[in-house]
């Protein structure tokens, strides 16, 4: 079975920063996190601090695959009161003055399989999203929303990990869409560094079997480190590293301290520097780009 | 499933679901893993070696058979029903608890695996889990949430001795669902020497069936024992509820007898219309936690929701798929018994059969003292006794507004 979803936001950003010959940068913050005002705040300005995809996280009770920065920022998101449907309406606002960096969501299937993946793919669609990640669906479990996102034309995009072999990778490269995800640590978010020439290989490895985008992400906290990675990969996903300088911005009552916001995106500027001069003098022996 | 074969015996199918239950619901990183264990325990399933290791250890280890006991002073009490127990609390480490770690143990062996994970509430499958680790040499890793290391105190003390690392888990109502949660990070992070020993029949594809077929034994006992004292089968089996595993073991050889009524009994804590209860059937609906779609307490949104009750090891919002399964179709009974009727039966059976029960299976308790005054004489009750009560002195002392050690 393979993806439907040809032509999206998504595909036209990838085509267009493969022409520039450089990676995109994916940001995750999670949505509420401290609290909705600070949230809408990072939303308006990340696409000019440099975020290429914007990744947004819908928080769960339960994040089993996430390390203490996302479960601490889930946590905020839901002290603060976050539904699924406050999600879809902070992007459908974002909607009315950006149209052109996609918006993927990141959560566990629980909350949408209560909304009803038919009407989740549905709303999601509408609000402006473009994709989703959701955490705990692998392939074997995958099509009962699936479907759903298809015919809504929204991706959805899977992830591969460093324990996913030879035998099983086939599936997951069947079932991707969008972009494939490597996970570049065993381990969960937030919680190791990862290891460039070992996730070099993967991702070349991968190159052969998929047309795809190939995105990295997990364990990478640095602009040097994103820019190590952008050298070959098609998107860098920074997430913890990011919610970090919100739990540290914050009071005990989650209120944020002046001018977090600002910090918060000065580091994605810092990050989106990186990838985008990753490829820029000498590097030129790793930047083939997707499905060269 | 069982409409097409005739059988509820049969399932998962290959997928690892139970009709709309069961599954395979985790992180990309886990699902080699969580695959390498199905084929493990194929493996072992078709090697008669294995068995026959198993079969040694229960004897000779555990001490199974456990005895089916004729609790006639109960059934004067009652004065209806003829009760009998299950005699799991008599089984090495205090509980039913061992016949899966021994099974799971001898097959994370098979794997060539060194470090043990698993999660534990009551401390019972803990202690289990870092007996048969000690027995065997092999590291092991407990977490446990905070609050249940409080009120399990004598089983932390118990699973240092034998050498466990117990990890305290704060977060959330710090009982069993955040142990389960921190359980599985370890595993994605530890996923080359790990395995991950789960204490219920829940948890991702293939760990219900795994779980089920090692607490089997329980069932396929009670029938022999039944038909030794009394020459039939019985007539009603009752167990209580946590993920199930202790249920589900006495219920699945006798899944195919209708004659047989099946009676689960979870969790009320303070009631089933307070929202300090954990009953998941009684009182939640289905959706996806922890690997697999069953019954769960939670919110609209799909947030899932605090359990409460007095007892550690049914203090969980879940349960296993293959119960959802068997409620949906009709076969098992889900009822619930609260903190307070759970208290009065855990005295009751302590001072008329000098058996002080745990406080999970004080649960089931209750619920049979209801049904067997309305029973005649000649209905054969089995309870599964499946956990002593040693561990819950503390609890059971607090509850009852006295101390251990104060004089009565
Ligand atoms: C004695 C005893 N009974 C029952 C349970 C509940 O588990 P299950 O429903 O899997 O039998 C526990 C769990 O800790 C236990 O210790």
């Amino acid at each position: 079975m393979s993806a439907s979803v040809t032509e999206s936001r998504l595909t036209r950003r990838f085509e267009k920063l493969k022409e520039k010959n450089r990676a995109a940068l994916v940001t995750f913050i999670t949505a509420n996190d401290p609290d909705p005002k600070l949230f809408r705040q990072l939303l308006e300005g990340l696409p000019t601090a440099g975020a290429d995809i914007i990744e947004l996280g819908m928080p769960f009770s339960d994040p089993m695959a996430d390390g203490p920065s996302v479960q601490l920022s889930s946590q905020r998101a839901l002290l603060a009161g976050v539904s699924i449907d406050d999600v879809l309406g902070a992007v459908a606002d974002m909607r009315e003055w950006e149209m052109d960096t996609p918006v993927i969501l990141m959560g566990y299937y629980n909350p949408i399989y209560r909304y009803g993946p038919a009407e989740f793919s549905e709303a999601a669609a509408n609000a402006g999203v473009d994709g989703v990640i959701i955490v705990d669906l692998p392939p074997e479990e995958a099509e009962e929303l699936n479907h759903h996102l298809r015919a809504n034309n929204l991706h959805m995009i899977f992830l591969a990990a460093p324990t996913t072999d030879e035998t099983r990778l086939p599936r997951v490269l069947d079932h991707a869409s969008g972009f494939v995800y490597y996970v570049a640590v065993k381990g969960v978010t937030g919680t190791k560094s990862a290891d460039i020439s070992e996730v070099s290989a993967r991702v070349a490895a991968m190159r052969k079997q998929t047309d795809l985008p190939l995105g990295v992400g997990f364990g990478i906290r640095t602009a040097a480190q994103a820019a190590e990675m952008a050298q070959f990969a098609d998107a860098v996903v920074i997430g913890s590293a990011i919610v970090d300088i919100i739990t540290d911005g914050i009071d005990g009552d989650r209120r944020p301290q002046p001018g977090l916001a600002a910090r918060v995106l000065d580091f994605v500027k810092d990050l989106a520097n990186g990838v985008q001069t990753a490829r820029l003098g000498g590097a030129e022996n790793a930047s083939t780009g997707a499905g060269a | 499933m069982a409409e097409a074969s005739n059988t509820y015996r049969d399932g998962p199918d290959d997928m690892g679901h139970f009709g709309l239950f069961g599954g395979r619901y985790v992180a990309e990183t886990l699902m080699p893993l969580i695959l390498e264990v199905e084929r493990a325990y194929d493996d072992a399933c078709a090697d008669p070696s294995y068995a026959k290791e198993l079969d040694s250890f229960r004897t000779t280890y555990a001490g199974r058979p456990s005895p089916l006991y004729f609790a006639e002073r109960l059934t004067e009490h009652f004065g209806g029903a003829k009760i009998y127990f299950k005699r799991d609390e008599l089984n090495h480490t205090g509980s039913h608890k061992i016949n899966n770690c021994l099974g799971q143990i001898l097959l994370a062996k098979r794997m060539g695996k060194t470090r043990i994970i698993a999660e534990t509430g009551a401390g019972q499958h803990g202690v289990a889990t870092a007996t048969v680790c000690a027995r065997f040499g092999l590291e092991c890793v407990v977490y446990m949430g905070a609050k249940d290391i409080e009120r399990q105190k004598p089983n932390v003390f118990r699973m240092n001795l034998l050498g466990a690392d117990v990890r305290a888990v704060e977060k959330g109502s710090a009982t069993l669902k955040e142990a389960m949660n921190e359980a599985l990070r370890d595993w994605v992070a530890n996923v080359d020497d790990t395995y991950y020993l789960i204490g219920t029949a829940a948890g991702p594809h293939p760990y219900p069936t795994i779980v089920r077929d090692f607490q089997s034994i329980i069932g396929e006992e009670v029938r022999e024992q039944m038909e030794a004292a009394e020459g039939r089968l019985p007539d009603t089996l009752v167990a209580c509820i946590g993920g199930g595993s202790n249920a589900i073991g006495l219920f699945h050889p006798f899944l195919d007898d209708s004659d047989v009524r099946l009676i689960g009994v979870e969790a009320a804590g303070k009631g089933i219309d307070t929202t300090e209860h954990a009953a998941s059937i009684s009182g939640g609906n289905p959706g996806v936690l922890h690997g697999n779609r069953t019954y769960l307490l939670q919110e609209d949104g799909g947030q899932i929701r605090d359990a409460h009750s007095i007892s550690a090891g049914l203090d969980y919002p879940g349960i296993g798929p293959e119960h959802a399964w068997l409620h949906m179709q009709g076969r098992v009974d889900y009822v619930s018994a609260t903190d307070q009727e759970a208290l009065a039966a855990f005295q009751l059976c302590s001072k008329l059969e000098g058996i002080i029960p745990a406080l999970e299976p004080s649960h089931a308790l209750s619920y049979v003292g209801k049904i067997a005054p309305e029973l005649s004489a000649d209905h054969l009750i089995v309870m599964n006794l499946c956990g002593r009560g040693d561990k819950d002195v503390f609890t059971v002392a607090d509850a009852l507004g006295t101390e251990v050690g104060a004089e009565s």
